[in-house]
């Protein structure tokens, strides 16, 4: 089954209040995958120098001021680096090159895998009930423009952190998925004869670093995602994030559910309504549900900013 | 005189909820229950079996008024998926938009929806009548073997794909018709069953306006010059 989740604040006062908005909403679709869950926030904050590294600690009890001191031994005085643990997780910010801490990663620190790098992203996932790991990574805490969402009910490939959703490719871009492909084998066939690498062999990942290769390729995400239409055999809810909007599609057939609320406040996605039902406002709010093949983007803007755009394509 | 029941699901179960509506309803004199706070709780007012009037007070769920017979459900809100499905009678009304498959392989009685019905609308409908005062998406009344879907608005692609013995009128645009569904001549017949369904519903919509779809048949029995081309 698997359950979606995003939400996108219009109103910047309400940017605080993400996560606490948001931990319901995931908390409410464990029912349709109580296996794991992730989730991955959009937080653009001026004056930061670097990209920030989401990590996961897969292996024992994470020591990240060693990872950090290490860091700082490999890379010698390049400006500003920090590391914001939150228990198995954590958010490196380095200026470094991002291919080059890639490398340093893989070579030196196993016992962690690289969830995410981008300028605003940060992503959690793992084991568990979603509710749990709501908990474990102290979710309602969480600030920023937009984030999405997922409970896992695993179909295709095993249970384990890596497996889990949301999936990125590239930087500041995510997937979640709701549903199954049919052909990713021969997706990741035909990306890895380009060199791409993958991380598992789940068929989101490959939908992922498809849409990714396109984007690189030149597409918008948009155009990317019409290609994916012809190139993608299966049923899915596609909701993805960049560091500047958030995007929904369903397939042609469109047996994957999703649902949308949108008020002057906020945008917000669910597989179900009832994972909705508790947001402020939600009753005056335009609830609708996307068509098939219809791409929904929501933009983010900067605060201050009149407010956001929807485009339908 | 009506003697009402009310039920919070902001304080009770859904269990405790339909226990009631199965267990302690029938007999006991109370004809309109009212359920408020469904906020899109699925399994709302499912199996009924007595004559009974339900509100539901806001947006609810998956599966409301499933194999409903006898009792009148109505939604003040939008729906999500199945809707009345397998309905033996009686009659569920939506007053916001629908989901997929409502009234899936209904048998009898009445749903009304005022809004919008996603895909797969009448799915496999089995003799029980529908009117959709909006449109209606694709795959709507797939396999449909008997009974009426009236649609005031546009039909998705591949209406009546694999149709049998029910009948479709549409007042909008049809996007595409499925395999072996075909637009046949609306009759004075027909157009004096709309008025009395339309009537019936409460859906103001000119009855002369509507197209019939019906099966032609061509799918009855197995072709095997057809290449599985139809």
């Amino acid at each position: 089954m698997c359950g979606i989740v995003g939400l996108l604040i219009r109103r910047p006062e309400l940017r605080e209040s993400l996560g606490e908005l948001a931990v319901p909403m995931l908390d409410c679709m464990g029912d349709r995958g109580p296996d794991s869950a992730g989730l991955a926030v959009f937080d653009q904050q001026a004056g930061v120098a670097g990209l920030g590294f989401s990590l996961y600690w897969h292996d024992g009890v994470p020591d990240w001021d060693a990872v950090l001191e290490h860091h700082r031994e490999a890379f010698g005085e390049i400006g500003d680096v920090t590391l914001d643990a939150n228990g198995d997780n954590a958010l490196l910010r380095s200026p470094a090159v991002a291919s080059a801490v890639v490398g340093w990663l893989s070579d030196h620190w196993r016992c962690v895998d690289l969830l995410s790098v981008g300028q605003s992203i940060r992503l959690f996932k793992d084991k568990g009930h979603p509710r749990e790991i709501a908990a474990r990574y102290r979710f309602e805490s969480l600030t920023g423009s937009h984030l999405v969402g997922h409970t896992r009910m695993a179909t295709e490939s095993m249970v384990s952190p890596a497996h889990a959703h949301p999936f990125t490719a590239g930087e500041d871009f995510c997937l979640v998925h709701n549903g199954s492909l049919s052909n990713p084998n021969s997706v990741r066939r035909r990306l890895q004869r380009r060199g791409i690498k993958f991380e598992t062999d789940n068929d989101t990942e490959a939908g992922c670093r498809y849409l990714e290769w396109r984007m690189r390729e030149g597409d918008s995400l948009e155009e990317a995602i019409e290609s994916s239409f012809a190139e993608l055999d299966g049923f899915f809810t596609f909701l993805m994030a960049t560091a500047e909007k958030m995007v929904l599609v369903r397939d042609a057939f469109a047996c994957k559910p999703a649902v949308v609320a949108e008020t002057d406040d906020y945008v917000a996605v669910a597989s179900e309504f009832r994972a909705l039902a508790h947001l402020p406002g939600v009753a005056q709010a335009d609830v609708y549900e996307p068509a098939p093949k219809v791409i929904h983007s929501w933009s983010v803007v900067e605060a201050g900013a009149p407010q956001t755009t929807a485009v339908v394509s | 005189m009506s003697d009402l029941m009310e039920f919070d699901l902001s304080r009770v179960s859904v269990r405790e909820l339909n226990r009631y509506l199965h267990a302690d309803l029938p007999g006991s004199g109370v004809d309109r229950v009212r359920i408020s706070n469904p906020n899109g709780l699925h399994s709302l007012a499912v199996g009924l079996d007595c004559e009974v009037e339900i509100e539901i007070a806001g947006h609810a769920g998956y599966f409301i008024a499933g194999m409903n017979k006898l009792a009148n459900v109505t939604v003040e809100g939008n729906v999500g998926w199945s809707v009345g499905e397998n309905m033996m009678s009686g009659e569920v009304i939506v007053r916001g938009h629908a989901s997929e498959s409502a009234g899936a392989s209904a048998r009898g009685g009445l749903l009304v929806i005022d809004g919008n019905a996603s895909s797969r609308c009448g799915i496999s409908l089995k003799g029980g009548r529908v009117v959709v005062a909006g449109d209606v998406g694709h795959f709507s009344a797939f396999m449909a073997q008997a009974g009426t879907m009236v649609v005031c608005g546009n039909a998705g692609a591949n209406l009546g794909d694999s149709l049998y013995e029910a009948v479709l009128y549409v007042g909008g645009a049809i996007d595409s018709l499925g395999a072996d569904a075909r637009e046949e001549p609306l009759e004075a017949s027909d157009v004096e069953l709309l008025k009395g369904l339309l009537g019936e519903a409460g859906v103001e919509a000119n009855a002369e306006n509507f197209r019939r779809v019906a099966s032609s048949r061509s799918l009855y029995h197995w072709n095997s010059e057809a290449h599985q081309e139809y």
